[in-house]
């Protein structure tokens, strides 16, 4: 084994943490956000709603399982999440050089390499957690030795959902009913929940009208960032509204859903990224296990009447989805289609397909 | 809005018993845990459980405490005098559990109005018939292992031959495996089956999935179908060894997201369909290769895993499976680390667990070293840690059997690595040590014993790090980049200099000091972190901590206000240090706090309950290393440490500490020394006038034989270094003198061989007290029912004393007097005494808590811990006014055997100890209180006949008595040839059997025992020298491994006889500790 090149995390407000590289070996920036899942760093690293963002995995051990093949199944990517990687980088207390599971085709340092996508283990990471927490979700940038300095990036100014959003309309999966999913940064799980439930897929960008084309439902994906980014694709929604066909959506799509409806969104401290967030359904009393990446919220109370909450966070109470009080418009703000984490809530798309 | 129903007002818990092999102290906690909950809601509790040394029956924890034992009998006749209104089943083990089911079957629970709290019984059922269990798993599609269950031996072959060899055998409703295992072929299967039938009806044959991967979840489930799971673990070994013998480790670390994630719903899947109320696991084997799995088994009941589960998470399972029994949802319940965010989650990790078990083979005489599909670990330990390598390392030093980590070890005998690496034993993993030393490749191993390439190439990366730091020769010539790697993959300071110096190091106390001031120099120190069950997402005050190299920061801000005091645990459970020492810890936790000090408690025993964060200030979650005990110190620079609760892993720590200025509480660094080192101990009863049996340290068979001219035979012997089987030995006469140290030990300068004079019909006598400033404050004194010869922690003891002259208790009080003022002790200490009509001998001073403080105390119901505690705070004690004359109520201490699990082992009491755990029951005279303890242990009053062969002439004529009593009251006696003599010329009649050896006589005892004919056999050794091929042990190893209730000893027989054959059971007092 090659001896790892030293290797510097060093965050906007200048505290640095030390640790050596195992991926790229190139500096790189941008927000540096956490992730307290086990599992699931193949799925994370391709989910498009981290494009911008420097992944912290709070579980100390990472590459155990190595990364699965990196191919199609019907139009989607089999195992990953999108067609490449959006973190930025990846941080680890320790990582696994050698890596074992029967489906592995190559190591989490050779695919990190081959995607100029750099990694630094050896990080105190729980340390670095706990700062983020006090701090609040932060900038930084990670420096290789020998490697040239970079300046530190805001994901949150650009618009992210135009940057990871398709450049043009695709089409999935074969049925009578059709669903428009409206895509901000699609993972490629909510393609497959849908088409495995006998519905052709349109997948539209971002700010594409949707509403001049015929369809049974529409779907409004996760995606990255600030929700204030894509006032377009609320326009689109507030005019399907009025043509009163379902509308769903996930994370981003609840957040652009409650938009459209007129609520506000805001900045949480830290955001929600886990595979463990309770949430509560207001109208039965369910309690679930979900898997959750965002950022960003939306405002409870700054719903219209019509509107209700559908979901709450059982932990801080949050917002985890609303809906129409007689119209079939819900949303969740976690993730039903999981990939990764638990897979409890993936009866949410059956509710949205029996509504067509 | 509450959901708890409010009709729940008397709630009785059943606990699980003395501990044996593959039911320990983890259902202490759980039992505790529940019982915390009740009391939190306003519910009465009763708890019948028999095991004295436990903290769930200490006074507090449930408002009756019924030391009985747990058996449908005794459970109903405190359903009739108590009348509780529910009944919680799944907080005592397979024991609790298979009585719960008795009672419910039996109406007993109707007939009483008693409902079962948390899952239903029905539910129960289908997780514990193997067939009604595969069949429910039918109706949702989830796959099972192919088995079919038999209820015959030709039933067992036919279904064998269906599913093809190599096949699994396991019997229904037993605990831990029991009596499971696998079979390669026919005859095998015949001698499985034929002992699984034994103990149970019905015995299951299934296909083996061996080199599977071993997976488990525990899952929650609340009565509105909210499900959660709390962990999972994956075993670091394959399929076919239990996961009680195997190193587990948490979480999962080569599923991927959607392997785990496929597991965990289809647990979620399974307990909703069985009905789960409260808490339950789900093991699975998983396909190395693909997707593919088996449901092994669902425990619908805390178990072993969901002990180690909480203390690897901080979930508290059994607390919350409580409070779901109550009719709670876990949307109401929160997190109790966080007290803000919801029970109603699953824990992140943000550190790797790593359980192992512990075995004591070397104590049994025959037994089998292999581990596979049964239990025969009797403790264990968790080790936490940031990499696997750090953890595992920790862990193999916490198992303390002399090993430093992975790396460094005396090497293991090993004859042929393959089939070691084949065939595992015990020492599996230190023979992958060797291997890979040897030039294996991490493929070679895994093909060799199907452990997977991850778990081999962190234990690789280990090797690797040894062999660099083997290129150096000095410590000083450390580099810093290796050092730091080598703490951060866990290597002790220890491991480091031996790496080091290799055979140069002959004062390993002062190079590992060395180590550790270059590190220090260096900055290479550990750091502080919390468990705080959501990986640093939320802020949480919590105190349950571990240290850790892979991290730059501190969790906790220490005060340095010299407020705290350090209790150190008892370490791993194991044959002579258990359950007993972990309430000693838990007492001394309690008065520490009450008096106004921070209590910290180091332990990382993950059955225990002072290993509960809430059971003080601090819980450091680590190892009792010299190394790591110094870490803390250094962190918390606290008052001081006590070193005597603990047993003796803290107390062997005292001269070590002592000697880097540590205060330690109590008795001196100095007189603890002064009491363990044989020689200066015995100048000092010498000088201060006190009797002890002749003894000498020697160093050759000449020496030996010249000695034993002086004392006679028989002797016992103790060599200082054990090449196989028990380390002590009591020799009768030089031919087995000698076959013991030729063939065990070694006698050498080096390894000198304590020969002491062996004084036989003596009796054995404990003292138990508290001194201050060597004044005795508080005392009692026990003695044994066997004679001296028995080791102590298997011996029957009596308190108080019934049948000890006054002028001996008199003696032993003055001697125990003079030697407390001798080494001037302060703290709580145990002397052992021989007495021999009235003339008494010192054999052993610990100055320490022993093994039957819980017993004294809580028969004479005062609490020595607590006092001893404060006397180590240094406050004034004043001695308690009651004392054991004041007691109209007996207390007996009865040891629990595990020789079932243990195949092949000679189940024969002898000077080395090995019972797994003990009860302790109180009756209002002697015959009352042995019955119930025995029952407790799993004796059976015999119905039938009695089998008889009771040793030398004198044993014959010491069981003559009871031989008449059996005779009375219709038993049928057989009989071994002197001893049917011996009874004939008595005029009692008997059935004379033969041995095995006298195979063409009959009938033959053994197929007495095998047509069950027999239901209790009395098989007195004639000497104290196990051997493996004799008669006694055939005849004693069938009556375990079919089940038949066994003494060896001829005056515990003799109590045991005598309470039965005049005690009927239903004269049995019925009556909770407080109405002693």
């Amino acid at each position: 084994m090659q001896q790892p090149k030293k290797a510097v995390l060093i965050l906007s407000d200048g505290t640095r943490f030390e640790g050596l590289s195992f991926g790229f070996e190139g500096p790189t920036s941008g927000e540096v956000v956490f992730n307290t899942a086990m599992t699931g760093y193949p799925e994370s690293l391709t989910d498009p709603s981290y494009e911008g963002q420097i992944l912290v995995t709070t579980y100390p051990l990472l590459g155990n399982y190595g990364v699965p093949p990196q191919r199609e199944k019907d139009d989607v990517s089999e195992y990953l999440e999108s067609d490449r990687i959006h973190c930025r980088a990846i941080v680890a207390q320790d990582y696994s050089f050698d890596p074992s599971h029967w489906q592995a085709d190559r190591t989490l340092a050779q695919w990190l390499k081959d995607e100029h996508i750099p990694g630094i283990y050896g990080i105190d990471t729980r340390a670095l957690t706990k700062h983020l927490r006090e701090s609040g979700s932060m900038l930084g940038k990670i420096l290789i030795e020998g490697h040239e300095d970079v300046d530190f990036y805001d994901p949150n100014e650009e618009n992210l959902i135009e940057k990871v959003s398709t450049r043009q309309v695709e089409y999935h999966g074969q049925g009578e009913k059709t669903v428009v999913l409206v895509d901000c940064g699609v993972k490629h799980n909510i393609i497959r929940c849908l088409t495995r439930r006998g519905v052709r897929v349109v997948l539209v960008p971002w700010d594409y009208d949707f509403t001049e084309i015929p369809y049974d439902g529409l779907f409004i994906s996760n995606g990255p960032g600030n929700p204030d980014f894509a006032e377009k694709t609320v326009q689109n929604i507030r005019k399907a509204m009025e043509l009163g066909k379902p509308i769903c959506g996930i994370c981003m799509g609840n957040q652009l859903l409650a938009k459209a409806a007129g609520a506000k969104t805001y900045k949480l401290k830290y955001g929600h990224r886990s595979h463990n967030q309770p949430v509560r359904r207001t109208d039965n009393g369910r309690c679930y296990i979900t898997s959750q990446n965002h950022g960003f919220a939306v405002d409870t109370a700054t719903l219209p009447a019509d509107w209700e909450p559908l979901f709450v966070n059982m932990n801080d109470q949050t917002n985890e989805g609303i809906r129409h009080r007689s119209k079939p418009f819900f949303s969740a703000q976690f993730h039903p289609e999981a990939s990764s984490g638990p897979k409890d809530t993936e009866s949410f798309f059956d509710e949205f397909i029996a509504m067509l | 809005m509450s959901n708890i129903d409010p009709t729940i007002k008397k709630a009785l818990l059943l606990g699980s018993g003395a501990l044996k092999i593959g039911e320990a102290g983890e259902f202490d906690y759980s039992g505790s845990q529940a019982l915390k909950a009740l009391k939190e809601e306003g519910v009465e509790t009763i708890l019948i459980n028999p095991n004295i040394a436990t903290v769930q029956t200490s006074d507090g924890v449930a408002d009756h405490i019924y030391f009985l034992p747990v058996t449908p009998y005794f459970v109903e006749e405190v359903i009739k005098k108590e009348r509780p209104d529910s009944i919680l089943l799944a907080f005592g083990g397979q024991t609790a559990l298979n009585c719960g089911v008795e009672l419910y079957e039996s109406g007993v629970l109707e007939k009483y109005g008693v409902r079962v709290l948390g899952t239903p019984v029905r539910a129960i059922m289908d997780t514990e018939d193997r067939e009604l269990f595969v069949e429910k798993l039918n109706e949702i599609d989830v796959k099972t292992i192919k088995s079919e269950a038999v209820e015959s031996i030709d039933d067992a072959i036919a279904a064998a031959e269906r599913l093809g060899y190599p096949v699994i055998v396991r019997a229904a409703y037993a605990l831990g495996g029991l009596g499971s295992g696998f079979c390669d072929n026919r005859q095998q299967l015949i001698s499985l089956t034929e002992k699984a039938l034994s103990f149970s009806p019905q015995v299951l044959i299934e296909k083996s999935l061996k080199g599977w991967k071993e997976v488990e979840y525990e899952v929650v489930r609340d009565r509105f179908d909210n499900c959660i799971t709390v962990c999972n673990m994956e075993n670091f070994d394959p399929l076919g060894i239990h996961t009680g013998e195997s190193i587990v480790v948490a979480p999962s670390q080569t599923l991927s997201n959607e392997d785990y994630h496929y597991l965990r719903a289809l647990a979620i899947k399974i307990i909703r369909h069985i009905g789960i109320v409260g808490e339950c696991n789900v093991q699975y084997a998983f396909d190395p290769e693909s997707m593919d799995y088996r449901v092994i088994e669902v425990n619908a009941r805390l178990s072993r895993s969901s002990a180690l589960a909480s203390k690897a998470t901080g979930y508290p399972l059994a607390f919350v499976a409580a409070k779901l029994g109550l009719g709670y949802g876990l949307f109401d319940l929160k997190n109790s680390v966080t007290k803000v965010t919801s029970a109603f989650f699953e824990p992140a990790l943000d550190y790797v667990v790593v359980k192992i078990p512990r075995w004591d083979l070397g104590k049994f005489h025959g037994v089998r070293r292999e581990i596979g599909s049964s239990m025969k670990s009797v403790g264990e330990v968790m080790a936490i840690g940031r990499t696997f390598e750090e953890a595992i390392q920790k862990g193999l030093r916490m198992i303390g059997q002399g090993m430093h980590g992975f790396t460094d070890n005396r090497p293991v005998k090993v004859d042929d690595i393959d089939d070691a690496l084949r065939n595992p034993t015990d020492k599996r993993i230190f023979v992958i040590s060797q291997a890979m030393q040897q030039g294996y490749t991490v493929e070679q191993i895994h093909q060799l014993t199907k452990i997977d390439r991850w778990f081999l190439s962190r234990l690789h990366n280990i090797f690797l790090t040894n062999n660099a730091l083997r290129q150096l020769d000095s410590i000083g010539s450390l580099p810093e980049e290796l050092l730091r790697r080598a703490k951060q993959q866990g290597f002790s300071d220890f491991q480091i200099a031996r790496a080091v110096l290799k055979d140069k190091m002959d004062r390993p106390t002062e190079a590992l000091l060395e180590v550790r001031a270059r590190r220090l120099r260096l900055g290479i120190s550990p750091v502080v972190k919390q468990i705080d069950t959501l990986a640093a997402e939320y802020p949480a005050q919590t105190n349950y901590l571990y240290l850790t190299y892979n991290g730059t920061e501190n969790d906790v801000r220490y005060r340095h206000d010299g407020r705290s005091v350090i209790v150190l645990g008892s370490g791993a459970y194991r044959i002579g240090s258990s359950v007993e020492f972990d309430w000693c810890s838990v007492n001394a936790l309690q008065t520490v706090k009450a008096e106004g000090w921070r209590s910290v408690m180091i332990n990382y025993n993950p059955e225990t309950v002072s290993t509960d964060y809430d059971m003080c200030d601090r819980l450091y979650f680590d190892e009792l290393t010299f190394e790591r005990v110094m870490d803390i110190i250094e962190l918390e620079q606290p008052h001081g440490v006590v070193v005597s609760v603990g047993g003796q892993i803290p107390n062997n720590l005292a001269m070590k500490l002592d000697a880097q200025g540590v205060r330690i509480l109590g008795t001196s660094a100095r007189s603890i020394d002064n009491a363990e080192d044989r020689h200066k101990f015995s100048a000092m009863l010498d000088r201060i006038g006190v009797d002890q049996p002749r003894w000498r340290e020697l160093t050759s068979f000449d020496d030996i034989n010249r000695f034993i001219e002086e004392v006679g035979f028989p002797v016992l012997v103790r060599p200082s270094y054990v090449l196989s089987g028990a380390a002590m030995n009591v020799c009768s006469n030089s031919d087995e003198l000698h076959r013991f140290l030729l063939l065990a030990a070694n006698v050498s300068k080096e390894h000198p061989v304590v020969v002491t004079e062996f004084i036989q019909n003596a009796k054995e006598i404990e003292f138990d007290a508290v001194a201050q400033e060597g004044e005795i404050k508080a005392y009692a004194i026990s003695e044994h029912i066997e004679y001296a010869g028995v080791h102590s922690g298997d011996a029957t003891i009596q308190f108080p004393p019934q049948k000890l002259y006054v002028e001996t208790m008199r003696r032993i009080k003055k001697v125990s007097q003079k030697i407390a003022k001798a080494l001037n002790i302060s703290g709580p200490f145990n002397i052992q005494y021989l007495a021999k009509n009235n003339d008494i001998k010192v054999i052993e001073c610990n100055l320490r808590a022993s093994r039957s403080f819980p017993f004294v105390s809580k028969v004479l119901k005062i609490n020595f811990i607590d006092l001893a505690t404060k006397v180590m705070l240094g406050l004034p004690v004043e001695r308690p006014a009651k004392n054991a004359f004041d007691l109209d109520y007996v207390g007996i201490k009865a040891s629990q055997f595990s020789f079932s699990r243990l195949q092949g082992a000679d189940p024969v009491l002898g000077v080395d100890m090995s019972s797994t755990g003990e009860v302790g029951c109180i009756g209002e005279d002697t015959r009352d209180a042995i019955l119930k303890a025995m029952l407790a242990v799993g004796l059976r009053i015999p119905k039938k006949g009695v089998l008889l062969s009771t040793g030398t002439p004198k044993q014959k004529a010491d069981m003559l008595e009871s031989a008449q009593k059996l005779y009375k009251h219709g038993f049928t006696i057989y009989a071994t040839g002197g001893t049917h003599r011996f009874l004939s010329d008595n005029g009692i009649p008997a059935v004379r059997v033969y041995w095995p050896s006298e195979a063409d006589m009959a009938p033959q005892a053994l197929q007495l025992l095998h047509d069950k004919e027999v239901d209790l056999v009395v098989n007195i050794p004639k000497n104290l020298t196990p051997t493996e091929l004799g008669n006694g042990h055939k005849i004693r190893r069938a009556a375990i491994d079919l089940n038949i209730s066994l003494l060896t000893n001829a005056r515990l027989a003799s109590a045991f006889i005598e309470a039965f054959t005049s005690l009927p059971i239903e004269d049995i007092e019925i009556k909770p500790w407080n109405e002693y």
